[in-house]
């Protein structure tokens, strides 16, 4: 016996048993990115005075980003229509494109983590902190080299708009090193949130393209047996992918632009 | 048991694909809804067992606190060594005991019993579907359920051990225990979280979607209706537990400060984390999960009686619209009290006057749903049975125990009750005689159902006395003992606070202290209760009374009407629903039930 | 009803509001309770099945059940509006002056409480977050010279009886719970949170301070805590004999 409403839709919810369980599961992320974002307001409101940073993300970076998750969103919607309209290869294109953008996102994305574990704060003996991005740090060697700037206090460091000094190049003797950390998700808790956030994001672009590639790819010899739930398919995977979107539609303004 | 000859009326190609699935194909990697049911049932009481017994310990030794446990304390050193020397509970395993018991019977033992085991058996029969909506999502959410079980199971013999910082791990305690316990507990629940939340968006889809033709929603049996809130709370409130669990992860390996706040100071010396974070925040995630959480134990449980009330009183469940209603109301509302777990963290007073009525409101549909089961007693023809038994022992007791709920419930109140062994009293009593005398009942009732013999009445009987009385010399105690002030989580038992100890006004007197020795033999009684159910369950698989017939209790309901135990697709012919689901004693009808399934005029044809 | 509930001894002013509360929700758990079983009972007794006994297809016809239920949820509104909500307002928001109430700051640790006095200025020194160490819970400035004189205490609270008290509970490590039992105040003592609360002490004694929160492995034996109540002149003396900057930060 057969499930029924696997392809065809119920009569009386107008709906197939995959999209309801992908409209389900969505609301599920909804809450549980609807906790981390609470989480993210409870922390900043109650982060003690001076010690939330900002502009510290790149909005280049994060505006291009944004751009592309855009696009992908056009092209998986294309790429179902075209299914829809019986059209095929141009379906294989657009789902083409959706993967290689995803596939830049994370890219992108990845540069950005990287720019953030090379990016060190250094706090000497003598009170000051040298902040900067790691250009040579060699465990026997007894100096590390730090491409950035000192200040004299970390309230200083806040507000990464103001870029006051020049960077230079600065060498520093590990003997006067008192405490050094780069800026992981240990950093403080703006960069925890904005990891637990990102990673958890990213982990779904990765889980997304990975099914779409599947669909895109083995998957798609179904479309010569069983067109109607292929296209199936391919909606359910959209739907996913939206929602993916949207989340990073809230997450970059909230992380990038305040 | 049906010998059908009669060929079916399936398409063919279904058949091939279940000619001798082989082993493994059929019992452990089935994606039958019925056998992972059963795969569920199994695993789920084992961890029932297990939970229970690290309870016993602990009650012996808050009876008894720094004497070797009896029987299992030379296990005990052996396996834990340091932490039970000579075979006595130190405080490092009675926290973790503590904590695994909690977390082993809520999200390990009942969850996966009412939902995994019930609902997955139940609910596609009822709603006369021929399996859950994605079967393969449904093996997958059993494997997710197992390593997560595998994961928590295994923490207790890592170096340091489990999780010891009680069910709901606050930090910064739960991030600063030098036991990587923690990290496995946050992972276990990770896999846990997916698998539930795997299950619950498969029991909806199934709800929804494939409801036999004739199968209005009005029609669904009870039992269907409260999986499908729970479901539903489940799906929606586990996710911001995933969340702060992840958070907690965070913190845990990357050393990052999400929960923990500037200023900490641990044993003498300054934390090196960056600070910032806050505390109140995980409570905050993981009681908005906790409360619907506890509606996810009652609900199915509540599903279960009304089934079996209804068929044993012999007539329609009284008010069945009211206890819908009344049950999506308690799903929506138990989204919005789940601060009354947090008056003491300092709560203002607008907010705690918004929590105090939001509770209050809450305990409306409870008693709505009571007074109903209640109601349907009267004008019926009681046949105590087994089943019967427990469903109506779990009248009371839960009515004990949600009646405590409401002193809980007001933060004045509170004030002096919080933390005492008075809420151990309290939700213990809805969901040790509550849910899990639910759970019996269904046990018994369904069992002939998956065998096709009855489990031995007699024994049943002797399982049901001995936990009934046992259960309330458990926990009525405890309202005592809380009242006077004794504290939870004493791994002394506390006789840090008693007269003998410190002599200081308002001390625990001896007679509170006494008590522990009566929970004590209690716990030991119920343990023993549980011997001839233990028993009964597998002997009668060969040994039980043979049913007479496929519909053994004349009940309603559309999984009576199939044969037993049910063929693969569960209905050799999709059934066609003609009725709401508790059509007994129907006036003018010459049996006293008449199935869902049953056509008005009966044709000629079979 | 007050003897078999044997709730612990009461030595404050407000926490009468409290156990009246709490009597008289058990007084009415208890009728609902009774009245319930009463008709569950007579229920199973009447309709126990005979070999004649026919179920009753529309059960009960009257509305009884529902005036029921609207009693209780009227029972809880009224209990909601009249008592709790004003008890509850006046243990969070009705504290009286500083300057006429004996001041506490609480700190837990693992595993004893931590109190600190103004002393004889009546105003502590400067804190700060940021200066907790090891040797400075409070995170005092100990440039400040009104810390000069403060006085801290391990484990041992002396509070004048007929005085207002508040306290500032914090904690230094992990979460603990202060909780006065006879004073019918908890508040859980949070790292990173200072939250005050009052009592009015009104009988003298020697009383235990409960920690009510799991805070790790000596939780049971965080039983050191005492607070004593005593007179005016009593606790003066106490007072000046910590005094004298001895354990105050330089
Ligand atoms: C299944 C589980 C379950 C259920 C149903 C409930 C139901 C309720 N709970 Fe409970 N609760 C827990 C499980 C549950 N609870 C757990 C696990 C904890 C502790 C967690 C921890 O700290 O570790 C807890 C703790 C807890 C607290 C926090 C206490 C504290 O820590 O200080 C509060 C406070 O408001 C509370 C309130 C309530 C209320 C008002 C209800 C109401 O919904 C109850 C409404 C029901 C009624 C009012 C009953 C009506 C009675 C009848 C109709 C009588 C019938 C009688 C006869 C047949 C004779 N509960
Ligand atoms: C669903 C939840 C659930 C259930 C069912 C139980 C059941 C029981 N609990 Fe538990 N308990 C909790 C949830 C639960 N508990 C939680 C959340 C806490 C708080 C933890 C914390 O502080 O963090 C707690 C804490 C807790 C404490 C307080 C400890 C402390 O504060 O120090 C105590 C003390 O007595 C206790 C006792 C018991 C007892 C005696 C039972 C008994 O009712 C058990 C009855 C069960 C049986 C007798 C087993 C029957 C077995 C079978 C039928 C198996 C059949 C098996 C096969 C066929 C293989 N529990
Ligand atoms: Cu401190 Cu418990
Ligand atoms: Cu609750």
């Amino acid at each position: 016996m057969d499930i029924p409403y696997t392809v065809k839709p119920r009569p009386d919810t107008g709906l197939y048993n995959a999209k309801i369980g992908m409209w389900l599961f969505l609301a599920s992320e909804v809450m549980l990115f609807g906790g981390l974002f609470s989480a993210y307001i409870f922390l900043r409101v109650g982060a003690p005075a001076g010690t939330w940073p900002h502009g510290w993300l790149n909005v280049t970076l994060g505006t291009i980003n944004t751009v592309i998750l855009a696009l992908s969103a056009i092209t998986t919607l294309l790429a179902w229509v075209a299914l829809k309209l019986n059209q095929f290869p141009r379906y294989k294109v657009f789902h083409a494109l959706t993967i290689l953008l995803a596939l830049t996102f994370l890219g992108i994305k990845s540069y950005e983590y990287r720019d953030k574990f090379l990016h060190f704060e250094v706090q000497l003996k003598d009170g000051r902190i040298a902040d900067g991005h790691m250009v040579e740090n060699k465990r026997d060697a007894d100096h590390i080299v730090l491409h950035g700037h000192y200040v004299e206090n970390r309230a200083e460091l806040m507000d990464g708009h103001t870029k006051g000094k020049e960077h230079t190049e600065l060498k520093i003797p590990r003997a006067d090193i008192k405490r050094m950390q780069n800026y992981g998700p240990a950093h403080n808790n703006f960069l925890g949130i904005y990891f637990c956030l990102t990673i958890l994001h990213a982990l779904h672009i990765l889980g997304g393209v990975l099914v779409i590639a599947y669909i895109w790819g083995p998957g798609s010899k179904m479309w010569f047996t069983d067109p109607e739930r292929y296209t199936n398919r391919v909606e359910v995977s959209g739907l996913f992918w939206h929602f993916v979107d949207l989340v990073w539609i809230f997450l970059f303004p909230v992380l990038y632009l305040t | 048991m049906h010998a059908t000859t009669q060929t079916m009326p399936h398409d063919p190609a279904h058949s091939a694909h279940h000619e001798a699935p082989g082993f493994w194909r059929s019992y452990i990697f089935s994606i039958d809804h019925k056998i992972i049911g059963i795969q569920y049932a199994i695993t789920a009481l084992a961890f029932l067992l297990f939970g229970f017994s690290l309870m016993a310990m602990m009650r012996w030794q808050i009876a008894h606190p720094g004497q070797s446990v009896p029987v299992v304390g030379p296990l005990l050193a052996t396996l834990f060594g340091d932490v039970a020397a000579k075979g006595v509970m130190s405080a490092d395993l009675y926290n973790t005991f503590g904590a695994m018991h909690g977390t082993i019977m809520v999200f390990l033992a009942v969850v996966p019993l009412l939902t995994g085991a019930f609902g997955n058996y139940l609910v596609p029969i009822q709603v006369g579907a021929c399996d859950m909506a994605f079967p393969r999502l449904n093996m997958l959410s059993y494997q997710f359920y197992f390593v997560g079980g595998i994961i928590m199971f295994s923490s207790f013999f890592i170096p340091g051990g489990a999780a010891q910082s009680g069910w709901t791990s606050y930090p910064p305690l739960s991030l600063i225990v030098p036991t990587d316990g923690q990290t496995y507990w946050l992972l276990g629940m990770v896999f846990l979280i997916t698998s539930s939340l795997l299950g619950s968006a498969n029991i909806i889809t199934t709800i929804i979607q494939l409801r036999a033709p004739g199968m209005t929603w009005l029609r669904l049996p009870f039992f269907t209706w409260a999986q499908f809130v729970a479901s539903f709370l489940l799906l929606l409130a586990f996710p911001p537990l995933e969340a702060a669990g992840v958070m907690q992860l965070m913190d845990k390996v990357t050393g990052s400060s999400l929960f923990l706040p500037t200023g900490l100071a641990v044993g003498g010396k300054v934390a090196e984390v960056a600070g910032g974070g806050s505390p109140v925040l995980w409570q905050h995630l993981f009681w908005f999960l906790a409360h619907p959480e506890v509606y996810v134990l009652i609900l199915p449980a509540l599903g279960i009686v009304a089934e079996v009330i209804a068929n044993n009183t012999r007539k329609p469940i009284w008010g069945y619209k009211s206890l819908v209603f009344a049950s999506l109301a308690l799903g929506f509302v138990s989204f919005i009290v789940w601060a009354h777990h947090m008056y003491l963290t300092g709560m203002g007073t607008t907010i705690a006057t918004f929590f105090q009525t939001t509770t209050m409101i809450i305990s409306i549909p409870s008693v709505i749903i009571l007074t109903c089961l209640l109601i349907s007693l009267w004008g019926g023809s009681i046949r105590f049975n087994t089943p019967m038994l427990f469903a109506l022992a779990f009248l009371p007791m839960f009515g004990i125990g949600g009646l405590t709920g409401l002193p809980l419930g007001f933060s004045a109140s509170d004030l002096h009750l919080h933390d005492t062994y008075y809420v151990i009293g309290h939700f213990h009593y809805v969901v040790a005689p509550g849910t899990i005398f639910g759970l019996f009942a269904g046990i018994y009732f369904w069992y002939p159902k998956l065998t096709g013999r009855f489990m031995n009445e007699f024994w049943g009987r002797v399982h049901f006395w001995g936990s009934l009385i046992f259960m309330n010399v458990v926990f009525m105690p405890m309202f005592a003992q809380g009242l006077a002030g004794m504290l939870r989580r004493m791994s002394d038992g506390g006789i840090n606070y008693s007269k003998a100890q410190v002599g200081l006004e308002g001390a625990l007197s001896p007679t509170i202290m006494e008590l522990n020795h009566v929970i004590l033999w209690g716990a030991v009684g119920l343990g023993l209760s549980q011997i001839p159910f233990i028993l009964n369950l597998f002997w009668s698989i060969k040994h039980g009374e043979k049913i007479p017939n496929d519909n053994p209790w004349d009940a309603t309901t559309l999984e009576w009407q199939t044969e037993t135990p049910p063929y693969v697709y569960n209905f050799r012919r999709e059934p066609i629903v003609y009725r709401g689901p508790y059509e007994y004693s129907v006036p003018g009808c010459d049996k006293d039930f008449l199935p869902q399934n049953q056509p008005d005029q009966p044709t000629s044809k079979p | 009803m007050d003897k078999i509930l044997n709730l612990p001894i009461l030595a404050s002013e407000g926490g009468a509001d409290s156990d009246r509360l709490i009597i008289f929700l058990h007084w009415l758990m208890f009728a609902l309770f009774i009245g319930w079983l009463t008709y569950f009972l007579f229920a199973l007794f009447r309709f126990k099945q005979t070999a004649k006994s026919k179920a009753n297809y529309h059960g009960v016809r009257s509305h009884f059940s529902s005036y029921v239920e609207l009693l209780v949820a009227g029972i809880e509104a009224v209990l909601l509006i009249f008592v709790a909500y004003p008890v509850w307002a006046r243990h969070t928001s009705g504290f009286p002056k500083e300057s006429e109430a004996t001041v506490i700051q609480v700190v837990g640790q693992q595993f004893a409480w931590n109190a600190r006095y103004p002393g004889k200025d009546a105003t502590f020194g400067k804190q700060d977050m940021t200066r907790v160490a090891e040797n400075n819970l409070f995170g005092v400035d100990p440039n400040d010279a009104n810390g000069k004189d403060d006085v801290q205490v391990l484990n041992e609270l002396h509070v004048p009886v007929n005085k207002p008290v508040i306290c500032y509970i914090s904690s230094k490590d992990v979460i603990h719970s202060f909780r006065l039992m006879a004073m019918r105040v908890t508040q859980d003592a949070i790292p990173g949170m200072r939250i005050p609360i009052w009592f009015k002490p009104i009988k003298e004694g020697n009383f235990q301070i409960y920690c009510a929160q799991l805070c790790g492995n000596g939780h049971a034996a965080m039983a050191g805590g005492r607070l004593v109540v005593e007179s005016q002149s009593a606790y003066d003396k106490w007072l000046s004999s910590k005094s004298g900057g001895a354990t105050s930060f330089e």
